[in-house]
């Protein structure tokens, strides 16, 4: 790093000489990091055209702006890959802030095709009655309006939408592909605000129901700020014990193999607290994330008053981001520490199938319901990452692909249950709905039946993959306690399916609303996921265990 | 002055932060409490990077400033929405959705 040049130069010259000494500019591999310059540069532009553009014109060149864009950085991924750098030709690019190896081209792959999904599901404008002569999505015309009062009113009439949505996604996603291909801690809490501050937002904006919105905005927020306080100071414990934060330098530091310690390193090294804390900090600040009990708490408030179009993308690629990240942390930096956090995430683990499984039976709302099932699943995935080894990591990149399609569909098709209220996501409301619209609930269905992992579907393929891993990794009893919850798990979801397509519809029950194309081709890549990953898994597998080694 | 004094008043005011966070009622007052927390963080870097020597830990501490800054932007807004709507800051009575 060009700081040590500085400070060796002070050391030998007067202060001043400080200014006068040529700074190198460091380089960049910019082709390397092109899927996040790219996703992040349309967000620029994104902000531009908000600022610049008619209201008229808006929409429709942001939605062709964000869709690019995700195109456009899928297209780099893809071409990374091909040009080997997810295996031979991996390394550490920009300074050593970020790694471009198997594991982050793999994770980014996957949140570029959730988000470009998901701007469809963003833009859809057929679901709400129309307002000011013209079609309008589900996010509010004025966010800032007070919710009832003279100004969402008069913003309703004119039809204002808030297109700004479009740029926040495109900000979220920019740090969602950098967070998993983190390389160094300051990359790695940069990267989490940098995604964190968008969905925040992104929360507060539902059109229909905006109390219940804002207050899932405010206790995200809140909750989510106080675990990135105890990130970064266990990122600050961290550097303390290391006195560096590249992860390389820090695991170097943890297994005890720096050639020559300085007098400072050498006595901080010998402080096995400030590793300790610091480690079980960052971890904390990740799991919660991640939506794993004990951190979990969010996760239901959040995903049910957030507008469904967000929670769909949130549940999908903030989970994605968020393992990853955990991944290489585990991995790549304490690694010598596995004899200490694997009882821990083993416990995480059992607690979070188990509680998730279990409180998720008692829930009425759908939405709700689906919010448990995710805390359930991040205790299935935690299984695969606590096998430490190769196969976990590739099974653990293949759940993530498999589970991020099912979620986002399994929202989307929420969004198509409605009555005068807007979403009717009490699960009474959906008593009959197979009779009413066969085609609907039979998708629902099949995203009910991965989630519970029943073979031919995708969550099965990803379950037997992740405990498979486990069961060779020593964790056999967490297999067992896996299979249990998901026993339980598969017990409500078959609930549904049997309230859907076995109970008398109410006659003042909802309506399924006829989507625009953008939402059917949102469920359609959802449900060609879910089976083709169900049927022919093998593809998928190889391609997972190819990425599944990380650079150091 | 030995640099581990100011390791010590760090933790203290995380300690402080994180109880405020958990105890007072007022979002304003959590949010608060959280800048401090972060502010713990900032003392915590800038007392390792001197006493490791390196600039590594005062970079990062402008970081953390700047990230603060942009958290202040983005949850003052959600907070004064929420105070606009239920003329309440209070973290109590946003329960809507409680089981």
């Amino acid at each position: 790093m060009s700081a040590t040049t500085l400070s060796g130069a002070a050391a030998a010259e007067p202060v001043h000489s400080l200014w006068t000494v040529a700074a190198e500019a460091p380089s960049i591999e910019y082709a390397q990091l092109s899927p996040t310059l790219i996703v992040l540069g349309a967000a620029v532009v994104g902000i531009l055209v908000e600022a610049f553009a008619p209201r008229r014109a808006r929409y429709g060149v942001q939605v062709a702006l964000a869709s690019l864009g995700f195109a456009g950085a899928f297209a780099a991924v893809l071409a990374l890959a091909m040009g080997g750098y997810a295996t031979d030709k991996a390394a550490v690019a920009g300074v050593g802030a970020v790694a471009v190896d198997g594991p982050a081209l793999f994770l980014q792959g996957v949140i570029l095709l959730v988000a470009l999904v998901a701007v469809f599901t963003f833009a859809e404008r057929r679901l709400e009655p129309r307002a000011g002569g013209g079609p309008v999505d589900s996010f509010a015309a004025q966010p800032a309006a007070v919710p009832g009062g003279e100004g969402e009113k008069a913003a309703v009439k004119a039809g204002w939408t808030t297109t700004e949505i479009f740029p926040l996604l495109l900000f979220a996603v920019g740090g969602m592909l950098l967070f998993p291909a983190a390389n160094d801690l300051l990359t790695l809490f940069i990267a989490l605000e940098v995604f964190s501050l968008p969905l925040y937002l992104l929360c507060a904006l539902a059109r229909r129901r905006r109390l219940l919105s804002q207050e899932a905005a405010v206790k995200y927020f809140l909750l989510g700020a106080f675990s990135s306080a105890f990130l970064i100071f266990g990122i600050a414990l961290l550097y303390g014990y290391a006195g560096t934060v590249s992860y390389a330098g820090i695991a170097e530091v943890v297994e005890g193999t720096v050639p020559s310690p300085g007098p400072a390193l050498a006595a901080s090294m010998s402080s096995d607290a400030l590793l300790l804390v610091g480690g079980a900090m960052v971890v904390m600040g990740l799991l919660f994330k991640v939506g794993a009990v004990p951190f979990h708490m969010w996760t239901p408030d959040v995903y049910q008053g957030a507008p469904t179009p967000v929670t769909g993308f949130m549940a999908a690629a903030t989970k994605v981001a968020a393992f990853g990240a955990l991944l290489r942390l585990l991995y790549v930096v304490l690694p010598g520490l596995r004899w200490d956090w694997e009882p821990v995430l083993w416990g995480v683990a059992i607690v979070s199938m188990l509680l998730g499984a279990v409180v998720a039976i008692t829930q009425t709302d759908v939405k709700r319901l689906l919010a448990y099932s995710s805390i359930a699943h991040a205790g299935f995935i935690l299984a695969g990452v606590v096998a430490t080894s190769p196969e976990g990591v590739s099974s653990v990149l293949f759940y993530l692909l498999a589970y991020s399609f099912v979620t986002l569909g399994a929202f989307s098709v929420v969004t198509l249950v409605r009555d005068a209220g807007g979403e009717a996501t009490h699960l009474s409301k959906w008593a009959g709905l197979g009779r009413r619209s066969p085609l609907v609930a039979a998708v629902f269905a099949v995203f009910l039946l991965a989630f519970a992992g029943i073979p031919l579907t995708s969550g099965f393929a990803g379950k037997f993959a992740v405990f498979k891993a486990a069961a060779e990794g020593g964790a056999g009893a967490l297999v067992v306690v896996g299979v249990i919850a998901s026993a339980i798990a598969a017990f409500f979801y078959v609930r549904v399916i049997v309230l859907m397509f076995f109970s008398e519809p109410s006659p003042e029950g909802p309506t399924v609303a006829i989507p625009s194309a953008f939402t059917t081709v949102a469920i359609g890549v959802g449900v060609a996921v879910t089976l083709v990953l169900g049927v022919a898994p093998q593809y998928f597998l190889d391609l997972a265990g190819q990425a599944g080694v990380f650079v150091r | 002055m030995n640099p581990v004094n100011y390791l010590y008043l760090a933790a203290l005011l995380f300690t402080i932060g994180a109880t405020g966070v958990l105890i007072r009622r007022n979002a304003i007052i959590v949010f608060m409490s959280i800048e401090l927390m972060l502010n713990a963080a900032n003392l915590t870097l800038v007392a390792f990077s001197r006493m490791h020597g390196n600039l590594d830990g005062q970079i990062m501490a402008f970081f953390v400033m700047v990230v603060a800054a942009a958290e202040v932007v983005v949850g003052l807004a959600i907070i004064v929405m929420l105070y606009r709507s239920r003329h309440s800051a209070s973290v109590d009575d946003a329960s809507l959705m409680k089981l």
